[in-house]
């Protein structure tokens, strides 16, 4: 125990954040909620961890064996002795599971009238969103207004994945063929990251994810840049040629670009510009990470279906300015 | 060798058990060191993922069902017919039996590292790597088309039988073999447990094995028993799994929690407090343990009704559990406690179990499971029970039992740096798992960010992972060490109160020169009613009859992995090959005559 407690106090001077993906500083009502209920079960937890290795070490210490010491009383057990300590662990259980129900029901998933509706698809091994009454698809970062009531409604292209943001709450599995829900209300505006937390295959570890939690203003600007249609290169620039490669290249054939194509096997690239990270919000969506990304994307995800492309220096410069173009 | 090879003694078969999952635990924990190596920093490139993921599934799968499951069988074989006064096993030859598929089983799942190039895999390993609970539909052929899941629905299967022969034969062995006058609740509380834990192998391995038929015919014939697009259902899978999984939880703590409760009681010179509570406890814990595998599921989104009575059920769990720490702590109360190496472990395991038991209340609660599940956290968690718990437990019987087998003291000075090294390795490893997980680390991820701001607990976590080892080799060499001396344990080195104390270290062939009668729960020891038991005589009185050795459990078990490697291969000849060795054997071993 002592040992424990040391370890403990190690670990807080050791180490601090930031922790961007911690279970500790919730801002939503469904974090809150649950953030709440552990706090309850840990100090329960603490009290009963105390009471017990006293009694351990109390035990240990005071009745260590003695040299011609008489032999111990032969005692068999005691009934009220029983009776109590069955009794006790009961009575904090209620203070556990009473609450436990209660935060079950207040966290079922279902958001009050009016509340925007979110789409989450999981896919090996990125995040595909969709706002059904807004009309926009987007993927891996998800932009929400502050303060406003958020139904989210999951489901999975493949395997099993689960969404998980903790500072928006806790995880929820994504499962083809059924439709999952959470539902919760962001209460301060930020930049918020999560990974899928169910084993989903090869890249498992690679599927992350991050939320950006705006004002009303900002958000309603990135509706309006979401819903607009792709930016159309100035005639005879690099962008321009970008968008010709792009059309005569494999990229079609699984991508979205609005107007261009219209598959739908890798996220849609409409406005890939925009999005502060690509390859499930693995890498910061740079020049030089968009290059080494379409030169070779399994060799930086490893099961990443996009084979490695062969362009030219001069044609992959051009894509990628077309890509970064498309705000 | 071929005494070794043919036999039927329950206590050659035990050392077998002993060795064989001793060898598989330390695959098992190198595993755990290649995970823990790479995740010493982010980033790790030390392993490729699909090699990660490879080492995490068959770390699991390693320790569950090769490492602890048989490291306890290995007493159940050795000590369960010592201490209920038998000769033997119900059926030594099933006994035999159930280890060959055992070893076979674990080789045959083992094989998948290096049997890449047999299926043009381009690399060497193709070993399972779709997670110890290997969820559909992850599972099907379409996601995982190399042969890595089926070494693993394979292997399993072959292992299913091992156990389940084990269970029933356990079970025969308890209600029926029990010495005149060893009434159940005279019962030493390890042979309770072994018994509550064989009921649940017998009600728990038949769910995991028809699911992994299903998964078979999902693979093989293209059903679609788990497979949405055909209309089946992923979620079914994880039903199936946990109503095996959970109880199988108990499986594995349940014979750890027997082994304290004779190690309590015989160092600190005092009944075991509360025997009967503590046996009905077992019970208890073995009923709600069916009860409750869906919160395995919580984030799966069953909706509130399952929720609420999963994490209810879960939750009353605690209070048999709770009621079996008091009462060990009341065993120690006003004993007189030697602090033998056997001692040390026992009480670890209480302190050390406790902690798991607490976090798994955190994880009844389901909202508050939703942060932790499938993090760092429930690792911690698992490692606390099944580390803290379940080997520390076990490692408490090697010493107090190791005479017992092999007439042999360990090294007690090697015994406590051995738990010493052990308590501070398995807190350094798994304490830091707590915070990572909370901080925002997923388990199963063979890399991640340096911003996540965990690198500092992974990096404790992989030194502590580093220190159990340390302290694994000196155990090793302790055991190692013994079979080079003479045979120095007295009958009774601890003063046991138990039957198997009565007799040789080793024990004789035949167990007891004669069957002893029993009068009370503790038959070597002076109670307030009874003296202790008259020693027995130091030979038989008449020839005593012991079966000879057979070969045909060992070559039934073999047409098993057979019949597994013909599946694999997708030829029917070899599949049949297999069958026909397995009903020859049964066949020859069926009217095998008696005397040989």
């Amino acid at each position: 125990m002592p040992l424990v407690l040391a370890l403990v106090l190690l670990f807080l001077t050791a180490c601090s954040g930031p922790f961007p993906q911690t279970v500790f500083a919730p801002k939503s009502d469904f974090a809150v909620e649950l953030d709440g209920l552990f706090w309850n079960i840990f100090w329960w937890a603490v009290a009963v961890f105390l009471i017990v290795e006293t009694l351990l070490v109390i035990a240990i210490a005071r009745y260590r064996a003695r040299p011609g010491a008489p032999p111990p009383k032969p005692v068999h057990g005691h009934t009220l002795l029983e009776i109590g300590w069955t009794l006790a662990p009961a009575l904090i259980l209620v203070f556990i599971a009473v609450p436990t129900m209660r935060s079950i029901f207040a966290t079922a998933g279902h958001a009050p009238e009016g509340a925007l509706h979110v789409e989450v698809i999981g896919h090996q091994w990125w995040w595909e969103y969709r706002y059904p009454t807004l009309g926009i698809s987007t993927s891996n970062e998800l932009h929400l207004p502050v303060g406003t009531p958020v139904q989210v409604e999951m489901t999975s292209a493949d395997v099993i994945h689960s969404f998980w943001v903790p500072a928006l709450g806790g995880k929820r599995d994504l499962t083809q063929g059924r439709h999952s829900r959470i539902a919760f209300r962001a209460d301060s505006t930020g930049e918020y990251w999560g990974q899928c937390a169910e084993f989903c295959g090869t890249s498992h570890a690679n599927m992350r994810l991050r939320v950006m939690v705006e004002s009303d203003s900002v958000f309603q600007r990135w509706v309006d840049q979401q819903r607009a249609a792709p930016a159309s290169p100035a005639k005879g620039s690099r962008e321009e040629k970008g968008q010709q490669i792009y059309r005569r290249s494999a990229c079609i054939g699984c991508h979205t670009i609005a107007g261009l194509s219209a598959a739908k096997v890798g996220p849609d690239l409409s406005h890939v510009g925009s999005r502060g990270t690509i390859a499930g919000a693995l890498f910061p969506n740079t020049t030089d990470a968009l290059h080494h990304w379409i030169q070779n994307a399994p060799g930086l995800k490893p099961g990443a279906l996009m084979p490695p492309q062969n362009f030219s220096a001069e044609d992959l410069d051009a894509l990628v300015a077309y890509l970064q173009s498309l705000k | 060798m071929k005494s070794w090879l043919t036999t039927t003694d329950h206590k050659r078969i035990g050392l077998l058990y002993f060795w064989t999952a001793f060898f598989f635990f330390l695959v098992g924990g190198l595993e755990a060191l290649i995970i823990r190596a790479q995740l010493a920093q982010p980033e790790g490139v030390g392993v490729s993922a699909e090699m990660y993921n490879q080492l995490f599934t068959m770390h699991g799968t390693t320790m569950v069902f090769l490492a602890l499951m048989p490291l306890s069988a290995a007493f159940f074989n050795f000590i369960i017919p010592l201490q209920i006064g038998a000769r033997d096993v119900a059926f030594p030859r099933l006994n035999a039996f159930s280890y060959w598929v055992f070893l076979l089983g674990g080789l045959f799942m083992n094989a998948s590292f290096i049997a890449g190039p047999l299926f043009g895999a381009g690399r060497l390993s193709v070993a399972p790597d779709a997670g110890w609970f290997g969820y559909a539909n992850l599972t099907s052929r379409q996601f995982s088309p190399g042969p890595n899941v089926d070494f693993w629905l394979l292997g399993l299967q072959i292992l299913g039988i091992a156990s389940l022969a084990a269970g029933f034969n356990f079970v025969v062995t308890i209600l029926n073999m029990r010495a005149p006058g060893l009434r159940m609740l005279r019962l030493p509380p390890f042979t309770w447990m072994t018994l509550i834990t064989q009921f649940l192998v017998i009600t728990a391995f038949p769910v995991i094995t028809i699911a992994l038929v299903l998964l078979m015919f999902d693979r093989f014939f293209g059903t679609h028993f788990f497979l949405p697009a055909g209309g089946g259902d992923p979620i079914l899978w994880q039903h199936l799994f946990w109503m095996f999984g959970h109880p199988e939880v108990y499986i594995l703590i349940l014979p750890a929690m027997g082994i304290v409760s004779e190690v309590l009681p015989t160092f600190s010179r005092k009944p075991l407090f509360g025997y009967t509570v503590v046996v009905y406890s077992g019970v208890v814990i073995a009923f709600l343990g069916w009860s409750v595998w869906a919160h395995h599921m919580f984030a799966a989104g069953m909706g509130p009704i399952a929720d609420s009575v999963f994490a209810g059920a879960t939750m009353l769990i605690a209070i048999p559990t709770g009621v079996k720490i008091f009462n060990w702590i009341g065993t120690l109360w006003g004993g007189q406690i030697r602090f033998t190496t056997a001692m040390l472990f026992a009480v670890g395991f209480i302190a050390m179990f406790i902690i798991g038991g607490l976090s798994g209340v955190s994880h009844a609660s389901a909202p508050s499971d939703l942060q932790q599940t499938d993090t760092y956290y429930v690792v911690a968690h698992i490692h606390y029970v099944l580390f803290g718990g379940t080997i520390m437990g076990l490692f408490a019987g090697m010493y107090y039992w190791w005479p017992k087998m092999t007439g042999r003291l360990l090294s007690e000075t090697l015994g406590k740096w051995h738990f010493w090294l052990t308590m501070l390795g398995m807190n350094l490893a798994f304490f830091p798992m707590h915070l990572s997980g909370l901080l925002g680390m997923p388990r199963r991820i063979y890399t991640y960010s340096r911003e996540l701001g965990v690198a500092d607990y992974n990096l404790v976590s992989t030194i502590g992972a580093f220190v159990i080892g340390v302290a694994t080799l000196v155990f090793l060499y302790n055991l190692v060490r013994t079979g080079r001396r003479p045979v120095n344990a007295p009958n009774d080195p601890w003063g046991g109160a138990t039957l198997e104390w009565a007799i040789p270290s080793p024990p004789p062939v035949y167990n007891f020169t004669v069957i002893p009668k029993v009068e009370s729960r503790l038959p070597l020891w002076q109670t307030e009613r009874h003296a202790p038991m008259t020693p027995l005589p130091a030979r038989p009185l008449a020839p005593i009859h012991v079966p000879g050795g057979s070969w045909w459990p060992m070559i039934t078990a073999g047409g098993l992995p057979v019949m597994a490697i013909g599946a694999l291969a997708h030829l029917l000849p070899v599949v049949l090959v297999g069958v026909a060795v397995v009903i020859v054997g049964i066949y020859r071993w069926a009217y095998e005559p008696f005397e040989m």
